[in-house]
């Protein structure tokens, strides 16, 4: 009976221990909430491969940041917002960023990551509004948003029609949370300007279940789809799609709907299914080497290493790239390398990163440049189109990078953050 | 020895009816209330704020609404979820309409929206019982969840569907919104769900709870003796409800303060985790609900810190591991002692009673 008691006892009091146990660091603190399991682990991994290897490499070539090792606790969220508060709680700690990689999260440490004074880096997701800086002091979303993706999607099917879709029919099938329905808002609007029709196709969470939304597509018959899926969600969508016999080349999807892990389950029914995206695919870039001698050949690779230069572990590293140049500015413009987080901050907002820094850094053509700015934290907002090759298994790009509808964009971001600004009683900045 | 009785008379009916009859009970709950008042609120950072003691507390609330309505009545309940949310969305209209109103009253009126919404979908259980009440109240979680996804009304027209809170104060004290200090969102949880628990358990030992008991036990019966089954069973789910409302609409104002009702009140999110709560805690009983939420909720975050700060495991490896030791853990527990953890706790008191000379 002793047992009994004390497993009673234990689920009472010993919780008291886990609050205590945060590990005081003196390093640069970038922690990473991540997730290795759950519906959306098939996206997870390959994108914190390339965060863990980047760091690993500028910690073994450069010996860290200006001097300081970059140190990065994992933190397992599961896609889970409420895992994601106490990843947060526990790891704010003199954080310099936090990369929450999911829009839910995102919405959930905007208020309170702005009142501890903590940057947050959703890089191409997350509120797409944070782009106004003047309104969103810690939160950048640069080089692309959500807004910018669906005009360039929206774009890249009016150069196919020759600028006319007017009467065409084209339907959204989207992750039915925060993620999924930010794009809505843009392409209603979109709808007005081009005169298409727009059709709304959610899918729940985790998105197993798909076979009611590709029977209104196959009876409706719209000319595209495009979707904005994650995790298991974008392997059901496009088996789905080719089973129905939709033609591929008329399903986009945006840059998170486009890695390897999505098409491969499809095999060849996924030949030419296409996607936006904000950096190449391919592991021949100058980083890539210089991963491959300090971290994999070292046998130190994050995970089992299968992932390297696809393009979720690509964009993983176009991330961690960001932080890291954004911890160098930071330490560049207040003359220390032991940066606080509002110093890190002030980096972030002048991360410059232009075509010649970028071939500094190894990512030569590896992604449009971007700069942020005090009034603009969402970059340059310039993407381009890529296709899936299912008899090479490769992405190859078909588009150049190319500009949303800025035009209807900006007044969309002008008017959303102006409303939370009103409602959170927040002073516009950069004036 | 520990829980000794003997010599404890009672010599009034006060006494003889009072929630802790033994005077090591009233000792010991009388600590835990001076340390949860005047301890803690010194001490609590943002950490044991958010992560721990607000979600137990708001969970506690959930489990005790549920308690009330499958515990205590027997009327299996799936649209916990539902009832949450109706709380939640009923707190972000009220506070947008009525910028002015206090806090509190936004709270509690939310719970009596909540109430009238449980009422209206309580109606089924007057004609079905078991399995079939349970289909019907999962039918009414995912038709609240669909409506508050499809009428832009509810979320005030955002681009996303997401709400969010404003700062709301109390005594000039922010308790809602990212400012708010942890010791005033921990003390405005944490008295609710005292005042609130203290009624649950009066309500329970008086004439609604003995009729609820009734209904549950063989409702034939209890209408033979007298009980009527309509009002009975609808003030159970009025009031199961009204606590599950507040418990929605705390989760909303004080614990997360942005959410998407998709994700914030889906099914396996927020329905089967305060299930499992007052099973692994204890059908019809108060302590119960407090030690199932702590089971579900706090255990696998201290079982992560362990793994991964004292151990030092990956993250990944830990949540697997995290994984496996609590369903373990749950089974354990059900095979041990299958009326919960409550009763565990009872014959553990029942042990230490007779301890050291257990003949």
């Amino acid at each position: 009976m002793g047992l009994k008691k004390m497993l009673v006892g234990l689920l009472g009091s010993v919780i008291a221990i886990g609050g205590f146990l945060e590990v005081a660091t003196a390093d640069l603190k970038f922690p990473m909430l991540v997730y290795r399991t759950g519906a959306y682990a098939p996206n997870g991994i390959p994108n914190a491969d390339g965060f863990v290897d980047y760091y690993k490499m500028i910690n073994a070539r450069d010996g860290g940041i200006g001097g300081e090792k970059i140190v990065f606790p994992e933190c397992e969220t599961g896609y889970k917002t409420q895992v994601g508060v106490e990843c947060y709680e526990k790891h704010k700690e003199n954080a310099m960023v936090f990369q929450p990689m999911s829009t839910g999260i995102t919405y959930q440490l905007i208020p309170k990551a702005s009142a501890d004074g903590v940057t947050v880096y959703s890089t191409g997701y997350g509120r797409t509004s944070a782009k106004n800086g003047k309104v969103f002091k810690w939160i950048f979303n640069a080089p692309a948003t959500y807004w910018d993706g669906a005009s360039i999607a929206v774009r890249h099917i009016l150069k196919q029609n020759m600028g006319n879709i007017k009467g065409k029919k084209i339907a959204l099938v989207y992750h039915n949370s925060a993620y999924g329905k930010e794009p809505i808002r843009t392409l209603q609007v979109l709808a007005k300007k081009h005169g298409y029709k727009l059709m709304l196709l959610p899918v729940d969470h985790p998105g197993q279940e798909q076979k009611a939304t590709w029977l209104k597509i196959r009876k409706q018959r719209p000319n595209y789809v495009l979707m904005w899926g994650w995790g298991v969600m974008n392997q059901v969508a496009i088996k789905q799609a080719s089973s129905i016999k939709f033609p591929m080349e008329n399903f986009i999807g945006i840059w998170w709907s486009g890695s390897e892990n999505d098409v491969m389950p499809a095999g060849a029914g996924a030949h030419g299914y296409k996607a936006l995206t904000f950096n190449a695919p391919g592991d021949d870039y100058q980083v890539h080497k210089d991963i491959k001698k300090y971290v994999h050949d070292k046998g130190q690779a994050s995970g089992d290493g299968s992932h390297f230069g696809t393009v979720l572990y690509n964009r993983g590293l176009f991330q961690a790239m960001v932080q890291v140049e954004a911890a160098r500015v930071a330490q560049k413009i207040h003359g220390t390398s032991k940066i606080t987080p509002a110093m890190y901050r002030d980096g972030m907002e002048n991360v410059d990163l232009n075509a010649k820094r970028m071939e500094e850094l190894g990512f030569k053509n590896f992604a449009p440049p971007f700069k942020n700015t005090c009034e603009n934290h969402g970059g340059s907002g310039l993407a381009a189109v890529q296709q899936w090759d299912a008899k090479a298994k490769k992405w190859n790009m078909i588009t150049e990078y190319m500009y949303g509808d800025s035009e209807v964009v900006d007044k969309l971001i002008a008017e959303d953050s102006t409303k939370y600004a009103k409602e959170q009683k927040i002073a516009m900045r950069c004036n | 020895m520990i829980y000794k009785e003997t010599g404890q008379f009672k010599s009034t009916y006060e006494s003889d009816h009072s929630i802790f009859p033994l005077i090591q009970d009233k000792i010991a709950f009388n600590i835990l209330m001076l340390v949860a008042f005047l301890v803690v609120p010194f001490f609590i950072d943002s950490y044991w704020e958010k992560a721990i003691l607000i979600p137990f507390l708001i969970y506690s609330m959930a489990a005790i609404g549920l308690n009330i309505l499958t515990g205590y009545c027997g009327q299996v309940s799936l649209g916990t979820g539902g009832f949450m949310a109706v709380g939640a969305f009923a707190t972000y209209k009220i506070m947008t309409f009525f910028p002015e109103l206090n806090i509190m009253i936004i709270v509690l009126l939310s719970g009596v929206i909540t109430a009238f919404v449980g009422i209206l979908f309580g109606l089924p259980s007057l004609r079905i019982k078991g399995f079939y009440l349970a289909v019907a109240t999962l039918a009414s979680q995912f038709f609240i969840i669909w409506l508050f996804n499809k009428v832009p009304w509810f979320y005030n027209y955002s681009d996303t569907g997401q709400i969010t809170v404003s700062e709301r104060t109390m005594f000039g004290v922010a308790v809602t919104g990212a400012n708010a200090p942890p010791y005033a969102t921990y003390l405005f949880c944490l008295i609710l769900v005292v005042v609130l628990g203290f009624a649950a358990k009066n309500m329970i030992r008086s004439k609604i709870g003995r009729s609820w008991m009734a209904i549950r036990d063989m409702d034939i019966a209890a209408e033979i003796i007298g009980v009527p089954p309509l009002k009975t069973k609808l003030s159970a789910f009025a009031i199961s409800s009204f606590y599950i409302g507040i418990a929605g609409s705390l989760y909303f104002a004080v614990y997360l303060g942005a959410l998407e009702v998709t994700e914030s009140f889906d099914i396996m999110a927020i329905s089967f985790p305060v299930l499992f709560m007052i099973i692994i805690g204890g059908l019809g009983s108060m302590l119960g609900s407090f030690l199932g939420a702590a089971f579900i909720v706090l255990l696998p975050i201290f079982l992560k810190n362990v793994m991964v700060d004292l151990i030092g495991l990956s993250a990944v490896t830990a949540k697997h591991f995290e994984i496996t030791i609590w369903g373990l853990l749950m089974v354990v527990f059900l095979i041990l002692e299958p009326h919960g953890l409550a009763r565990l706790w009872s014959i553990a008191k029942e042990k230490l009673r007779k301890w050291p000379f257990p003949y």
